[in-house]
C-alpha cells in the first residue's frame, strides 16, 4: 500500500479520530490548530482556529456535527465541524487532556490534569441540544487518581466511566453517583503508566496501551483482563480494528531518546497484532518518531496513524491483508 | 516581412502533417481497448504511422488503483462539497500538504507464514541483534555467519580450520613443481625436476614420496550428495581418528560436487575401521561407499 502524507500539523500528533461514517478524519496536534480531513483522498478540510495550547484529544457527535476538543490552554472546545467555528467554551483551571462525548451526546466527559497544586480530575459536563443554551457547570466531578488521567471513556449504557492514566491503574466508576466501582489489581495491571485508551466498536471491550511495553485487553464490564499483548516498545496508541480480529499498537522510544540511538531501533512501526491469539501479524514503517496516535477507519479498510514527525499516514489496505493467515 | 514570409511556411508545414495523418488515418485498425480487469489493469492497443511511415502498434497497459472503496452516505457525499475553512481557506498550491508515499509500504511479516514463533524472536527483533554487540558487523570470517557469534567464538573453528589447510596441502606437491618452475622461468633457466628444491640424490626419492604420502592411507568415499562439502566429510571421519586430507571432487565448471572425495589418514588402522564402519552407511539420502583408494594408474 502506498500511504498518504499528510503534513498540515506543525508538531507532534496527539489524537486522531474519525467520524461515525468514516469520510471524515479529525487529527489533533501539539500546536493549536485541530483539523478535519477527507478520510479518501487525505484532502485537507478544514481547521478550528481558536486554542491557545496543544490540543490533546477530540471527539466528534454522531451525526458529524459537533466537534469537542480539549486542550493545554485549559479549556475544552465545542465546535461546529461543518465552519470551523467554536460554539463553546468550558473553563477549567488545569489543562484538558482527555474528551469523550456520552452515547446521545447529553454528556461528555473532560479529564484534566494535575496543575499547580490541584489534583486530576475527571468533569462529566452536561452537554445542550441549543449551543447557546450550553452551560459550563460540572454534572460531576470524580477525583482520586494520582498523576495525569490520560484518558476517560464512556462505559456501556453510558452507567459509567472507564479512566487509565499515569497511575498505570485502570478505574470504572459510576457515571451517577461517582463511586468507584472496579480498579485492576496489580498482577493484572499495566506496571507503568497507561498512554492510551480504545473502546471496541460494540463498547464490549477495550484496550490499553502503557509505557511497559504491553498492551492489555479488558472487558468493559467486569474488568477483568482478557489478553495481554506483548512488545518490544513502549505503547503510545492503541487501536482495534472493526473488521478483523486485529489490535493496533503504535509507538515507541520516548521522544527524548531518540536522537540517542540508531533509527532501526526506535520501532517507529504501527504492530499488527492477532487480538486472539496475540500473535503478531507484521508491521507497517513509515514515520520518523514514535507514533502518538492511531485510529481505524470505522469501516476497517483503512487506517492512520500520527507521530512525533507531525506526520498524519494515511493507510489504505491492500486486498490481501484481509485475508491474511497467521 | 519577415513575419509574412514565415507565417505561410509555418502554415503549410502544419497543414501538410495534418493532411498526412488524415489521408492515412482510415487505413489504420481501429483503437482497441481491453478491460480494465479484476487488478485494475487496462489495455490500450493503437496503430499509428511512423515517421518513416511505418504502421506501429502501440500498446499502453496503465493500471488503475482505487484508494478506497467508499460507499459513502448521502451526508457524507453531503460533506464532499462542505467549503474549505480555518486554515484550508488559503492554502497554497504549492504546499503539497497532502502526498502520496513515494515508497511502497508493505505489512511486513515478522515471519514466513506457518512458521513458529521462536525463530521470529531471534530474526524478528533488531533491537536485541543489537544488544548482543552490533549484529551488522558481526561477521564470523570461518563460517562466514552473520550477526550470530564473533571469528573467534565461532563453533565451527576447529572443524572449519584444519579442513581449510588440509584443502591447502594436497595441492603443494603440484604447486611446488609449479612454483619451481614460475621461479625458473623468471631466472630464465630451466630447472630439472631432480635439480629442484635443494634436489640432489635423494629428490627422485621425495617425488614418489610426496605421491605415496598422497596414496597412504587413503580412502575413497563414492555416491556423496551433491551438498557435501570438505567440511562435512571431515566431520564424518573425524571421529575414526586423525585425518590428514580432505577433498571433495569439485566440477570445475558447474561448482557442484562430483559425488566422491578423498579421505586421508595418519594410521591405517583408522582407515580401515572407518572403511568398515562408513560403507553402506546412509548419508544425505544416499548409500556411502567406502574402500581404499586405487593406488593411481601411473
Amino acid at each position: 500500500m502506498r500511504p498518504i502524507l499528510m503534513k498540515g500539523h506543525e508538531r507532534p500528533l496527539t489524537f486522531l479520530k474519525y467520524n461515525r461514517e468514516g469520510d471524515l478524519l479529525f487529527s489533533c496536534a501539539k500546536d493549536h490548530n485541530p483539523t478535519v480531513w477527507f478520510a479518501d483522498n487525505g484532502e485537507r478540510l478544514g481547521t478550528y482556529r481558536g486554542h491557545n495550547g496543544a490540543v490533546w484529544s477530540c471527539d466528534i457527535s454522531r451525526d458529524s456535527t459537533m466537534l469537542l476538543t480539549g486542550s493545554a490552554d485549559q479549556t475544552a472546545k465545542l465546535w461546529d465541524v461543518q465552519t470551523g467555528t467554536p460554539l463553546y467554551t468550558f473553563n477549567f483551571d488545569s489543562p484538558a487532556r482527555s474528551v469523550d462525548f456520552a452515547v446521545g451526546e447529553k454528556l461528555a466527559v473532560i479529564t484534566t490534569d494535575p496543575f499547580m497544586g490541584l489534583t486530576s480530575a475527571i468533569h462529566i459536563k452536561h452537554i445542550a441540544t441549543d449551543p447557546d443554551d450550553q452551560t459550563g457547570e460540572s454534572v460531576l466531578i470524580l477525583k482520586g487518581p494520582q498523576g495525569r488521567i490520560n484518558r476517560a471513556v464512556w462505559g456501556p449504557l453510558n452507567r459509567t466511566i472507564v479512566s487509565a492514566g499515569e497511575d498505570a491503574v485502570v478505574r470504572i466508576w459510576d457515571s451517577e453517583t461517582g463511586k468507584l466501582l472496579r480498579e485492576s489489581d496489580k498482577e493484572d495491571g499495566h506496571k507503568k503508566p497507561i498512554t492510551s485508551l480504545s473502546k471496541s466498536t460494540d463498547g464490549s471491550h477495550f484496550l490499553t496501551g502503557s509505557l511497559d511495553k504491553s498492551a492489555k485487553l479488558w472487558d468493559i464490564r467486569t474488568l477483568k483482563l482478557i489478553k495481554t499483548y506483548a512488545t518490544e516498545r513502549p505503547v503510545n496508541a492503541v487501536a482495534m480494528s472493526p473488521l478483523l480480529n486485529h489490535v493496533v499498537l503504535g509507538g515507541g522510544q520516548d521522544a527524548s531518546s531518540v536522537t540517542t540511538t540508531d533509527h532501526r531501533a526506535g520501532k517507529f512501526e504501527a504492530k499488527f497484532y492477532d487480538k486472539i491469539l496475540t500473535e503478531e501479524i507484521g508491521g507497517v514503517k513509515g514515520h520518523f518518531g514514535p507514533i502518538n496516535a492511531l485510529a481505524f477507519n470505522p469501516d476497517g479498510k483503512s487506517f492512520s496513524s500520527g507521530g512525533e514527525d507531525g506526520y498524519v499516514r494515511l493507510h489504505h489496505f491492500d486486498p490481501d491483508y484481509f485475508n491474511i493467515k497467521l | 516581412m519577415v513575419m509574412a514570409a514565415e507565417q505561410p511556411s509555418k502554415m503549410r508545414w502544419g497543414e501538410l502533417e495534418e493532411d498526412d495523418g488524415e489521408d492515412l488515418d482510415f487505413l489504420l485498425p481501429p483503437k482497441q481497448v481491453v478491460g480494465p480487469d479484476a487488478n485494475g489493469i487496462k489495455k490500450v492497443v493503437e496503430y499509428k504511422f511512423n515517421e518513416e511511415g511505418n504502421k506501429v502498434k502501440i500498446t499502453t497497459t496503465t493500471r488503475t488503483r482505487k484508494l478506497a472503496h467508499a460507499r459513502l452516505s448521502k451526508r457524507a457525499v453531503e460533506r464532499r462539497s462542505w467549503p474549505k475553512f480555518g486554515d484550508a481557506v488559503h492554502e497554497d498550491v504549492g504546499a503539497r500538504l497532502t502526498m502520496i508515499s513515494t515508497e511502497e509500504i508493505l505489512l511486513e511479516r515478522p515471519r514466513a507464514p506457518g512458521t513458529k514463533q521462536d525463530e521470529n524472536k531471534v530474526s524478528g527483533d533488531p533491537l536485541a541483534q543489537m544488544g548482543k554487540g552490533g549484529a551488522v558487523l558481526m561477521l564470523c570470517r570461518t563460517c562466514g555467519k552473520k550477526g550470530d557469534h564473533w571469528t573467534s567464538r565461532c563453533p565451527y573453528k576447529d572443524l572449519a580450520q584444519p579442513s581449510e589447510s588440509f584443502i591447502d596441502k594436497p595441492l603443494p606437491s603440484d604447486t611446488t613443481t609449479a612454483a619451481a618452475a614460475a621461479a625458473g622461468a623468471t631466472k630464465g633457466a630451466y630447472v630439472p625436476p631432480s635439480m629442484r628444491g635443494g634436489g640432489g640424490a635423494n629428490s627422485e626419492r621425495t617425488g614418489t614420496d610426496m605421491r605415496r604420502r598422497n596414496d597412504e592411507n587413503s580412502v575413497r568415499v563414492t555416491n556423496l550428495s551433491e551438498d557435501t562439502r570438505e567440511p562435512d566429510l571431515l566431520e564424518l571421519f573425524r571421529p575414526f581418528g586423525a585425518v590428514s586430507r580432505v577433498y571433495v571432487a569439485i566440477d570445475q565448471k558447474s561448482g557442484m560436487s562430483r559425488g566422491f572425495g578423498f579421505v586421508n589418514f595418519v594410521t591405517r588402522e583408522d582407515a580401515e575401521r572407518a572403511i568398515n564402519k562408513l560403507n553402506g552407511y546412509g548419508y544425505d539420502s544416499l548409500i556411502l561407499r567406502v574402500e581404499w583408494a586405487a593406488p593411481r594408474a601411473n
